[in-house]
């Protein structure tokens, strides 16, 4: 097992912002991997929730993870930034590198996991108590950033690249919550992004939006995805068609198949996969 | 169709009407106390209520005039050092119950808070009264203030804990996915959005140490003067109500319902402000 330790608490990334010059994912070296996942296996208490999982996910590509409900991707996809630990008695086995560092290295604090791997989740969250504003910059705030000028740079980038701030830049004292859903959960991306992750996870971002917020999400997706590495759990099939460059199905906690999108449509190797893709079942 | 004989319905509209009348009158005889013991105390206090109330000290007896001005003040000074104790701890408690701590050691100390929470408040005094006032040989405004507070942090951590656990784990898992520490996570996000409920907690609490008298007699005990130090004895406005209200004299008696009143009064708004902070609660949700 390579142990490579992570600055902690990445002092790196934070002195360079201070310094105003933005430290994109871009700027680093092209690495082809962005997670090597192996032999990853989950427990809820005594259930049995992923098992021996080994996938290797690439960076800048968007993959998606598809499979029935009860499949383990949305756990799967919560073990890659240890939200998982969030929930009693869960206990994991396995390994998880992020460009080569282990993320379950006792040495690494979760905090620090998730400043590299932000999240967007299935329910818009945008804090109630803050502003628009208040909420695309309250994760640098909170981790230690004062700089004004720095604060407003990022807010304004931040929306721009969530392609919602021509619709809030003159609303950006109102509530976060005052937004429509589709533009809630655009502001919980915003949000996110500020922080500068590495990787977006998402865990169904469109489930809960009608279809014409669905399209301003999947094109979002699709632009960000030049800047960021991107996991996107869904329900939605039409979706990972549409938006994902690679495709893991994952089935009764097991990887069934991961392959690029194309060929795990058109042409699946395994039988499960091709049932569920048709619609046999789940 | 037997059942529909009009006889038969007439005797159920008579039950149904009958049964109407009941809970009518009940809620009248709900109402009905808290509107006699406002009218009452209004029209037997305000006559004796007057700016001299507020600002004078209490008359020799005998003398006419005087006022409960260093009672007002103590009581609010009471008040101040309950919250002092009763506050950081009962927030902090309910914080610990609501997001750390494991299951059974919960349940322990929720089942310890709901027992304190019963205790009859004169006990309090009746502890306190032995653990400081015989310990520090005198009554004293901390000997009172301990005694309140102390009856404020189970109220407090149960109304605190019952708040943050209504915040949606949503919001939580936002916040740790920014990459925000724990800590910070339930101060700015789950505190924040739960502060309105936290404080309408210490507000009720408030309301209900400001009336208590029983926990103040063996440890306030109350003076007829201003108080010029805080572990010497101090007025408060129930324990001078108590004082003038069994004492024989007919000015006293007058000054112990405006005493009354401005304590209702008080306690009543306080209840407004926890109204208003409760709906506007629920319209923004």
């Amino acid at each position: 097992m390579t142990t490579v330790l992570m600055p902690s608490p990445d002092p790196v990334v934070f002195e360079r912002r201070d310094r105003g010059i933005a430290s994109s994912p871009e700027a680093e070296p092209a690495s082809e991997l962005a997670f090597a996942v192996k032999d990853l296996s989950m427990w809820y208490g005594s259930k049995r929730a992923i098992d021996k999982v080994t996938l290797d996910i690439p960076s800048k590509a968007v993959t998606a993870i598809i499979g029935p409900s009860g499949c383990g991707k949305s756990t799967f996809l919560r073990a890659l930034n240890r939200m998982h630990e969030l929930v009693p008695r869960t206990r994991i086995e396995g390994t998880v590198l992020l460009r080569g560092e282990n993320l379950y290295a006792n040495t690494i604090d979760s905090a620090v996991v998730r400043r590299r791997i932000g999240m967007v989740f299935q329910k818009s969250n945008p804090f109630p108590t803050m502003s628009i504003g208040e909420n695309v910059i309250i994760g640098l705030r909170l981790n230690g950033v004062r700089d004004r000028r720095l604060l407003n740079e990022q807010l304004e980038k931040s929306l721009r690249m969530a392609a919602l701030w021509d619709e809030v830049k003159d609303d950006l004292y109102k509530p976060g919550t005052s937004l429509s859903g589709g533009q809630q959960q655009r502001l919980c991306i915003a949000r996110a992004l500020a922080v500068e992750p590495e990787v977006i996870l998402m865990d169904e971002p469109c489930s809960a939006l009608d279809p014409i917020a669905t399209a301003k999400i999947e094109e979002l997706i699709h632009d960000l995805k030049k800047q960021y590495t991107i996991v996107i759990v869904t329900h939605n099939m039409q979706q990972a068609g549409r938006v994902s460059d690679y495709t893991a199905f994952f089935y009764m906690g097991r990887l069934i198949e991961f392959g690029l999108t194309t060929k795990i449509f058109t042409n699946p190797s395994q039988r499960q996969t091709e049932d569920y893709i048709t619609g046999r079942f789940g | 169709m037997q059942v529909l004989r009009a006889n038969n319905h007439t005797w159920r509209k008579t039950k149904s009407a009958l049964a109407s009348a009941l809970t009518f009158v009940s809620a009248v005889l709900v109402i009905a106390p808290l509107g006699l013991v406002f009218f009452y105390v209004l029209k037997m206090g305000a006559g004796a209520l007057s700016l001299d109330f507020f600002t004078h000290l209490p008359a020799p007896v005998g003398s006419s005039g005087g006022g409960m001005a260093n009672a007002i003040i103590g009581t609010l000074e009471l008040l101040a050092l309950a919250s002092a104790i009763g506050i950081p701890i009962g927030v902090l408690g309910g914080v610990y119950l609501a997001e750390y701590g494991s299951a059974r050691g919960n349940a322990m100390l929720r089942f310890i808070a709901d027992v304190l929470n019963g205790v009859p408040s004169i006990t309090w005094g009746v502890v306190v009264y032995g653990l400081v006032v015989l310990r520090f040989k005198g009554f004293s405004a901390y000997a009172g203030g301990l005694a309140l507070g102390l009856i404020m942090i189970p109220l407090i951590l149960r109304t605190t804990e019952e708040v943050i656990l209504l915040v949606p784990n949503g919001y939580r898992e936002a916040a740790l996915a920014l990459g925000i520490a724990r800590w910070k996570t339930i101060v700015h996000i789950v505190m924040k959005t739960a502060s309105r409920g936290i404080i309408t907690g210490i507000l009720i609490a408030l309301a209900r140490i400001g009336g208590e008298t029983a926990p103040l007699l063996f440890t306030a005990f109350g003076n007829h003067f201003w108080n010029h130090s805080l572990s010497e004895p101090i007025a408060a406005l129930p324990l001078q109500i108590f004082t003038y209200a069994i004492s024989p004299y007919d000015e006293w008696h007058r000054q112990a319902w405006a005493g009354a009143l401005v304590l209702v009064t008080g306690v009543f708004c306080v209840n407004v402000l926890v109204r208003i902070l409760t709906r506007q609660r629920t319209a923004s949700a």
